[in-house]
């Protein structure tokens, strides 16, 4: 069998007193697309930066397609993982294609295949040709985000990492982005894992939905599986987007 | 006025070149360092406040004060070279006035990089580390870039400090725009003054407004602009710095003078000689006054002029007074023995403290020595100049004499002249080849029981030039060639309102028959 893309086993971060991770183990098989979800200070995107080795746990292991991901220096694990931050992170001294062109440069590609990589994922991520030329501060939020997604994607990583890449995007945007973003995931046969707060974007995108609480991972399945979970809590978050949805249809129901 | 200006045109691509060469030495020394330490200090906590503390305290020190302390530093060093290696090095002028001011440059820098490096988006150093940069790479493709424009604004600071200070560096024996300042306070030549503080501060504006193209450059992501800031700033220090290529072949000689007219003069009436003697020559002039003799026995500078009272006091620390020819035979044989230093002769007059008074009043209280000037001194005003009163030589006198003055006030040496006009004083203290003396006609009281100390103008050789027959042979027939009424005219015609000679003049002037 194959060796699974990540495997996380036993990983214990604490900040102070507190952990923020407390012996989380997940293990996520190639190609799949995992959600992690979670109340807000439950440990999300620090359990995202331990795959990349951007936070160093105090215990646990850490695979990446079966090799110890601390057998190799961490600039160089992190060249093969794309990471899309929650605060998106862009280099404002640098141009649009500059930002995007930032991995493969360190991997020391050649410039024409770097030009034409930034010509492709511009298009990827459904931005105009011509934003390649501005600087982050010259873009809206949206496209910051977008921006963001196709650096991540530059040196054709096979694990990708998203800690909420959507949050600054409007609904029906929101919603494209996101069906574009699994398609990319089919097309280029990725493995994701996406930190969300949004439990019907989870549902929607997700092969697997991961619940985090208190640096815990309190349960993880299919969302069909995870809507019958034995856990009221967990039964609750994933019946919120159904109850939303029908409280809405109501609403609008009465007003016609 | 215009021959001023135009002396001091003439003097300029020295002047400037040497200005140049040292700040901009220091300053890309500066950066060297500071750049650095601000990265080490942006990273580690520990290591920020004492390097940060350090620097501020080094800002504290006044620049005249620090470039001073290079020189005993220097020196000290380089005896302990000569000791081990048998090689010393040059501890005045450049290597002193560099390293003070590269000093001086790195708080601006320090600050202002440190600053800027730890201002930059915890975010955007998070996002580095996550595309796969070294701390390397994110250093230089994402924190310096971010950092720039402040540490720009640094560099400016610290240029515009550097450029201002460098003047200071006159004293030390490096050639520089102070050179104006300085020489021109002395002889009291305001258009040299002027000139070389204008001179100072034109160069400092040019630099920043260059320095600033390079910064708004860095702020708006605009290379053109820093190129042009940088291109600018390269060509105009290799322009500079062309006139030193020439003027830079080594000097054969260096005669050396302290900071007054007198010694101005001295000094071009030497290099003079040995010019015509067919030899080159450099000056280095506004040396301290403890500086200069240093200089001499370490062989920095060749020649220069001291006077007989002040090496007895202050170099070999004798607190008596044998008299005029046994204080002169003393140093001839204690300076060659101690340090190989060669008393080539007198000059012919003495520049000692003396007191005058104007001759209607002596005449009229019957003063003509400091023994009736005793007798009379319940009834009169002392004026001297600032430091006279707190002298080992005044204590001298009044220990011989007992004076008793209704009052004793202080001047500056122009207004104490004014004061002695004007009756605010009765009789000064002044100094005895001062032109002023003739010019006033003012009489100079007699000392009979010998209290104050000769203060002959000796000529001092350096010990590896103490058997050099051509200086010996070109300045040997100035001895004994100076009377006290020649050297009197001569600072005088240097020292006056109008009609100024250069200390030049004044020398081709005293040197004819
Ligand atoms: N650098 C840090 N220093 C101290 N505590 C930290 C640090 N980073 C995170 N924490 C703490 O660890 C816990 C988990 O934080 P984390 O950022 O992983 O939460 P999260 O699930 O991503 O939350 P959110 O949904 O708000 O982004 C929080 O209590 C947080 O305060
Ligand atoms: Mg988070």
């Amino acid at each position: 069998m194959a060796s699974p893309a990540i495997a996380l086993t036993d990983i214990v971060k604490r900040y102070g007193a507190r952990a923020a991770l407390d012996g989380v183990s997940l293990t996520v098989p190639a190609g799949q697309f995992v959600a992690l979800v979670g109340a807000s200070g439950s440990g999300k995107t620090t359990l995202l930066k331990t795959i990349n080795r951007l936070v160093a746990p105090e215990s646990g292991r850490i695979a990446i397609q079966g090799d110890d991901a601390a057998g190799q220096p961490a600039p160089q694990l992190r060249r093969g993982i794309g990471y899309v931050f929650q605060e998106i992170g862009l280099f404002p001294h640098l141009t649009v294609a500059e930002n995007i062109a930032i991995t493969p440069k360190l991997l020391a590609w050649d410039a024409a295949r770097i030009a034409r990589r930034v010509t492709d994922l511009l298009g990827l991520v459904d931005l105009p040709a011509e934003m390649a030329g501005r600087r982050p501060a010259e873009l809206s939020g949206g496209q910051r985000q977008r921006v963001g997604v196709a650096r991540a994607l530059a040196a054709e990583p096979r694990v990708l990492l998203m800690d909420e890449p959507f949050g600054a995007l409007d609904p029906v945007t929101r919603e494209a982005l996101g069906r574009d973003v699994r398609a990319l995931h089919e097309r280029l046969s990725l493995t994701t894992v996406m930190v969300t707060h949004d439990m019907a974007e989870a549902v929607l995108l997700a092969d697997r939905i991961v619940v985090m609480k208190t640096g815990r991972l309190i349960a993880h399945g299919t969302p069909a599986e995870l809507a019958h979970d034995a856990d009221p809590e967990v039964a609750a978050l994933m019946d919120a987007p159904r109850r939303q949805a029908e409280r809405l249809r109501a609403k609008l129901g009465e007003g016609a | 006025m215009n021959e001023r200006l135009a002396a001091a045109w003439t003097l300029l691509p020295d002047y400037l070149g040497w200005h140049v060469l040292l700040s901009a030495s220091a300053l890309v020394l500066g950066l060297a360092i500071s750049l650095p330490l601000a990265v080490a200090a942006s990273r580690s906590p520990r290591l920020r406040w004492p390097v940060l503390a350090l620097a501020g305290l080094i800002q504290t020190i006044p620049s005249l004060a620090l470039l001073a302390l290079f020189y005993p530093l220097l020196l000290a060093l380089s005896t302990l070279l000569k000791g081990v290696l048998g090689h010393g090095f040059s501890a005045l002028g450049f290597l002193p006035s560099l390293l003070a001011l590269t000093l001086y440059s790195m708080l601006p820098i320090l600050r202002t990089a440190t600053a800027g490096i730890l201002g930059v988006d915890p975010a955007v150093r998070e996002a580095a580390d996550g595309v796969g940069m070294t701390p390397g790479q994110r250093l230089v493709q994402v924190e310096l870039p971010l950092a720039m424009p402040v540490i720009m604004a640094g560099v400016r600071t610290a240029a515009v400090w550097t450029i201002g200070a460098a003047t200071l560096s006159t004293p030390v024996g490096q050639t520089s725009l102070g050179n104006y300042i300085f020489a021109g306070l002395q002889t009291e030549n305001w258009v040299s003054v002027l000139f070389g503080c204008a001179a100072s501060a034109a160069l400092a504006l040019l630099v920043d407004q260059l320095l600033g193209l390079i910064e708004l450059g860095a702020a708006r992501r605009n290379r053109a602009l820093t190129l042009v800031g940088a291109a600018g700033l390269a060509v105009g220090v290799v322009l500079a710095l062309l006139p030193l290529v020439k003027i830079g072949q080594p000097a054969s000689y260096v005669v050396g003078a302290k900071n007054f007219s007198e010694q101005y003069i001295l000094a071009e009436l030497m290099a003079d000689r040995l010019e015509k003697a067919g030899a080159h020559v450099a000056r280095k002039e506004d040396l301290g006054s403890a500086v200069a003799y240093r200089a001499l026995a370490a062989g920095e500078i060749d020649a220069y002029v001291d006077y007989s009272g002040t090496l007895w006091a202050n170099v070999l620390n004798r607190k008596d007074n044998p008299g005029r020819a046994a204080v002169l035979a003393g140093l001839t044989s204690e300076l060659k023995k101690r340090d190989g230093v060669r008393v080539l002769g007198s000059l012919g007059f003495e520049n000692a403290y003396a007191f005058a008074m104007k001759p209607e009043r002596a005449r009229a209280l019957g003063v003509a020595s400091l023994a009736d000037l005793a007798r009379q001194a319940p009834g009169l005003t002392l004026g001297s100049d600032l430091e006279f009163l707190s002298r080992p030589e005044w204590k001298a006198v009044d220990g011989a004499y007992g004076f008793r003055f209704k009052a004793q006030r202080s001047f500056q040496p122009t207004f104490m002249y004014r004061a002695l006009a004007g009756g605010e004083a009765d009789v000064i203290s002044a100094f005895s080849s001062d032109g002023r003396i003739s010019a006033d006609r003012l009489v100079v009281l007699t000392d009979p029981k010998g209290a104050l100390p000769p203060y002959d103008a000796v000529i001092l050789i350096s010990p590896k030039r103490a058997d050099d027959a051509r200086l010996i042979e070109a300045l040997k027939p100035l001895v004994g060639s100076i009377g006290v009424e020649a050297m009197r005219a001569a600072n005088f015609s240097v020292d006056r309102d109008r009609d100024k000679l250069s200390p030049g003049q004044a020398a081709r002037a005293l040197a004819k028959p």
